[in-house]
C-alpha cells in the first residue's frame, strides 16, 4: 500500500514486555471480555420485559415450526408419527437457537461498538467475542427447562450423554470462528450484516434441524460436509437415542472449526490495525 | 531511552480520500470497473492525504505536554497514535509504561445500566483491573459526588453528572502515561476545577501527561511544553507560553487574505496601550481597529463586532449601526475605511475570538467577514471562570454556631409542614 520510500515500515514497541506483563496483559483482556458480556446479558435483560422468556423463544419457535414439518411429512408418507419428535426438535432447536443468535450478533458486534473502537485501546476481539458468550449463557437458560422438558419425555441415560460437552465447544470453536471472520468483513463492507441474515435464514434447510440426516439416504454425505449438520446430529445422537456419535464426521467438523478458527484469529489480526480508520 | 516515555520516530499516516466502499455493492462495480480498464484513478498525491506527516517527537518521563492547533490539523490523529488506537502508515512509536487514553468521558457507558455497573465496566475498559475498580470504587463516586445515584441508570443522569462520573474513572486509573482530550468542557465550574485540580496532582505525581486542546488557558496552566500541529505537522515546539502566542499570531496572519467580495475586511488588530497584544488581564482597555476596503461602490456598510467563547457562542456583540457617532459609510472603488473601537474587556478567564462582519445596514447582505479575526487569551487574578468578569468579593462571612434541626437529605427538597 506504501510505496513511498521516504517512509520506514510502521511499528509500535512498547518497550520491557516481559512475559508476565503480557499474562497481565491477556488477564486484562480476559476481564475485559467478562465486563462487555456481562453488560450485553444486563441490558438485554433489563430491557425487556419478557426477560429470561427470550432466550426461550427463539428455540420454542423452531421446535413448534419443526413439529408442524413433521406431522405434515408423517401424514403425507403415511407413516407414523416418530415418538422422539419432540425431544429430537429440542435437542436440535436450541443449540440452533444459538448459532444463529451468536452469528447475528458478533457479526455487528463491532460495527455496533464503533465508539470504543476508536475511541478505545484494548484488543478488539473481545467485541465478537463477548457477542457469542452472551448468546450462549442464552443457551443456558433454555438448556434448563429443555433438560426438565427430555427428562419428562423418558430420554434415556447413559454416558453418551457427556459427549454434548465437547460437541457444544466445538460448536463455540466453529460460531468464534465465523463470527470473528463476519465481524471483521462487516466492519469494511457494511452490507456484509445483511447477507448473513439472508444465509441465517436459508441455513437451516442445509441443517438438518428440522429432520434427521437418516431420512435422506444417499444424499445424507452432502448434508453433512455442512460443519454444523455432524454436531447437531450429534447431540440427537448422544442425548435422544443415547448412543456414540459418528465419530468421523464429528472429527471432520472439529478439523473445520480449528481451520477456520486459525484461518479467522490470523485476518482478524491482519486488519485489525485498520480497524480505526475504517469503522 | 528510560527517561523517554513517549517517541515518536518519523511517523506518518496517510489516508485515502475520494473512492471508499464501505459497502460490497459498491466494492464490486468498482472491481469490474478496474478489471475492464474503466477506473477513473486519480494521482497518488491527490487521493491520499498525510494526517501526520513526519512526526519527530519526544516525549520525557513526568512531562507535561500540550498539543494544540486548529480543526483539522491533526490533533485528533495525533492523540489516537499516542493512544495506540490507530497504526502509524509509516514509522515507530515507542511507549514506555503503563498507558492510558481519556478520548472521551464516558466512553463506553451504558444508558441503561446502573452508574455503580458503568464505573466497573468503564473501568475496566480504560484499562483497570476488576479488583483495582472494586478498591477505588469509594473514592471514584466521592470524587464524582454522585453517591445517592450511584444505582440509578445514567439515562437518568443530566449531561454533568455523566461527564462526571466519566472523568472520575479515568482520574482514578494511576497510569504512568496519561493522553487526555478535551475533558475540561464538561462539567460545571466547581467539576472543572477539581478535574484541573486532579490532572496537576496527577502530573505531579511524576506521570506523564499528554493534552490536547482547544483551551489554550488550560494548555497553559496544566502544560509546560506545548506544540502547535498543522496540516500533520509539527511547526512550533517549545515553552507553551512562546507557542500559543505562535499559534495566536499565525491564527492572526490567515485571516488576512484577499477574496472577492464588494467590500473587504482589510485589518482587525488588538492592541493595549498603544501594542499589538493577544494576552490581556480582565478590564483591560482595548482598542480594536478594523480597516475595510471597496473593490465595488457600495453604500451603506455598517461593522458588527463580537467576543465569541471558546465554543464559538457570542458573549458579546455590537454594530456601528447601534452606537453614536458611527452613520453608515458609502465607499467608492478603492477607497478604504478605518474604525478605531474602544473595549473595556470585562471578561473570564479563558480563550476568546474577535468576530468582524461588514454589512448592510438593513441586514440585507453580509459584505465580508472574519472569524475569528483575531484570538485572545484573558487571565483574571481572582480566578473566574464563566463569560463575564463580575469583580467579586466576599464582604462578610458570618458564622452560626448554634445548632439547628437539619433535614434528612431525601427530604431536604420537600417544603416544611406547617
Amino acid at each position: 500500500m506504501l510505496a513511498d520510500p521516504h517512509l520506514r515500515p510502521p511499528q509500535r514497541v512498547t518497550a520491557g514486555r516481559s512475559f508476565a506483563q503480557r499474562v497481565s496483559a491477556a488477564h486484562m483482556a480476559w476481564e475485559l471480555l467478562l465486563m462487555l458480556t456481562s453488560r450485553e446479558i444486563v441490558v438485554r435483560y433489563k430491557q425487556s420485559v419478557m426477560g429470561f422468556l427470550w432466550a426461550l423463544l427463539m428455540p420454542t419457535l423452531v421446535v413448534l415450526a419443526g413439529l408442524v414439518v413433521r406431522a405434515v411429512l408423517a401424514r403425507l408418507s403415511g407413516t407414523a408419527h416418530a415418538t422422539d419428535a419432540l425431544a429430537a426438535m429440542v435437542v436440535k432447536a436450541v443449540p440452533w437457537a444459538f448459532f444463529v443468535s451468536a452469528i447475528r450478533t458478533a457479526t455487528s458486534s463491532l460495527t455496533a461498538n464503533s465508539n470504543l473502537v476508536t475511541r478505545a485501546r484494548c484488543p478488539r476481539i473481545v467485541f465478537p467475542l463477548s457477542a457469542i458468550l452472551s448468546a450462549l449463557f442464552d443457551l443456558m437458560v433454555a438448556a434448563v427447562p429443555s433438560a426438565a422438558l427430555l427428562v419428562y419425555l423418558g430420554m434415556p441415560l447413559s454416558w453418551n450423554l457427556l459427549w454434548v460437552v465437547p460437541l457444544l465447544l466445538l460448536l463455540v470453536l466453529l460460531v468464534s470462528a465465523l463470527g470473528v471472520l463476519l465481524a471483521a468483513a462487516n466492519l469494511f463492507y457494511r452490507d456484509v450484516k445483511y447477507i448473513v441474515e439472508v444465509f441465517l435464514m436459508f441455513a437451516i434447510f442445509f441443517t438438518p434441524v428440522l429432520y434427521e440426516v437418516r431420512l435422506l439416504g444417499e444424499w445424507r454425505a452432502w448434508v453433512l460436509l455442512n460443519p454444523v449438520a455432524p454436531l447437531l446430529e450429534g447431540f440427537y445422537d448422544a442425548v435422544v437415542r443415547g448412543v456414540t456419535p459418528d465419530l468421523g464426521w464429528i472429527a471432520y467438523s472439529a478439523i473445520v472449526s480449528m481451520a477456520t478458527a486459525v484461518v479467522a484469529g490470523l485476518a482478524f489480526r491482519h486488519f485489525e490495525p485498520a480497524f480505526a480508520d475504517r469503522i | 531511552m528510560n527517561d523517554v516515555a513517549i517517541r515518536f520516530t518519523d511517523v506518518s499516516k496517510r489516508f485515502r480520500r475520494g473512492e471508499k466502499h464501505d459497502s460490497l455493492r459498491d466494492l464490486i462495480p468498482s472491481i469490474v470497473r478496474r478489471l475492464t480498464g474503466r477506473a477513473i484513478s486519480l494521482p497518488a498525491a491527490e487521493r491520499d492525504f498525510m494526517a501526520l506527516d513526519h512526526i519527530n517527537l519526544e516525549v520525557r518521563r513526568g512531562e507535561t505536554l500540550g498539543v494544540i492547533g486548529h480543526n483539522g490539523a491533526g490533533k485528533s490523529t495525533m492523540l489516537k497514535h499516542f493512544a495506540g488506537i490507530m497504526v502509524p502508515s509509516a514509522g515507530r512509536i515507542d511507549v514506555n509504561g503503563r498507558l492510558s487514553a481519556l478520548i472521551e468521558v464516558g466512553a463506553g457507558f451504558h444508558p441503561d445500566l446502573t452508574g455503580r455497573e458503568n464505573v466497573y465496566l468503564s473501568g475496566v475498559i480504560l484499562g483497570m483491573r476488576r479488583a483495582e475498580v472494586t478498591r477505588k470504587f469509594d473514592t471514584i463516586v466521592e470524587f464524582a459526588g454522585l453517591e445517592p445515584f450511584i444505582d440509578t441508570p445514567v439515562k437518568r443522569y443530566s449531561s454533568g453528572m455523566f461527564a462526571r462520573l466519566g472523568f472520575a474513572v479515568a482520574a482514578h486509573l494511576e497510569p504512568d502515561i496519561l493522553v487526555i482530550d478535551e475533558v475540561l468542557s464538561v462539567g460545571d465550574f466547581i467539576f472543572q476545577q477539581k478535574s484541573l485540580q486532579k490532572m496537576r496532582e496527577i502530573a505531579r505525581s511524576g506521570a506523564t501527561v499528554v493534552f490536547v486542546s482547544h483551551n489554550l488557558k488550560a494548555v497553559s496552566d496544566l502544560c509546560r511544553r506545548t506544540v502547535l500541529m498543522d496540516r500533520g505537522a509539527i511547526v512550533a515546539d517549545g515553552p507553551s507560553a512562546a507557542v500559543i502566542q505562535t499559534y495566536l499570531q499565525r491564527e492572526r496572519a490567515k485571516t488576512q487574505r484577499s477574496r472577492d467580495v464588494d467590500v473587504e475586511i482589510t485589518s482587525v488588530i488588538m492592541s493595549r496601550d498603544g501594542r499589538e497584544a493577544a494576552q490581556f488581564q480582565s478590564g483591560d482597555d482595548v482598542t480594536v481597529v478594523v480597516s475595510y476596503r471597496a473593490r465595488r461602490p457600495t453604500a451603506q456598510i455598517a461593522v458588527v463586532l463580537s467576543v465569541k467563547d471558546d465554543s464559538l457562542e457570542n458573549v458579546f456583540y455590537t454594530s456601528t449601526d447601534a452606537l453614536p457617532n458611527t452613520p453608515p459609510v458609502d465607499l467608492a472603488v478603492g477607497e478604504s475605511c478605518t474604525i478605531t473601537f474602544d473595549l473595556k474587556l470585562h471578561l473570564a478567564t479563558g480563550t476568546f475570538h474577535l468576530g468582524v462582519y461588514l454589512h448592510r445596514t438593513d441586514i440585507d447582505r453580509v459584505f465580508d467577514q472574519a472569524v475569528p479575526a483575531a484570538t485572545f487569551l484573558v487571565a483574571t487574578d481572582p480566578e473566574v471562570r464563566g463569560a463575564a468578569n463580575l469583580y467579586p468579593s466576599v464582604r462578610s462571612v458570618e458564622m452560626n454556631r448554634r445548632a439547628s434541626v437539619i433535614p434528612s437529605r431525601g427530604g431536604a427538597v420537600r417544603s416544611p409542614q406547617p
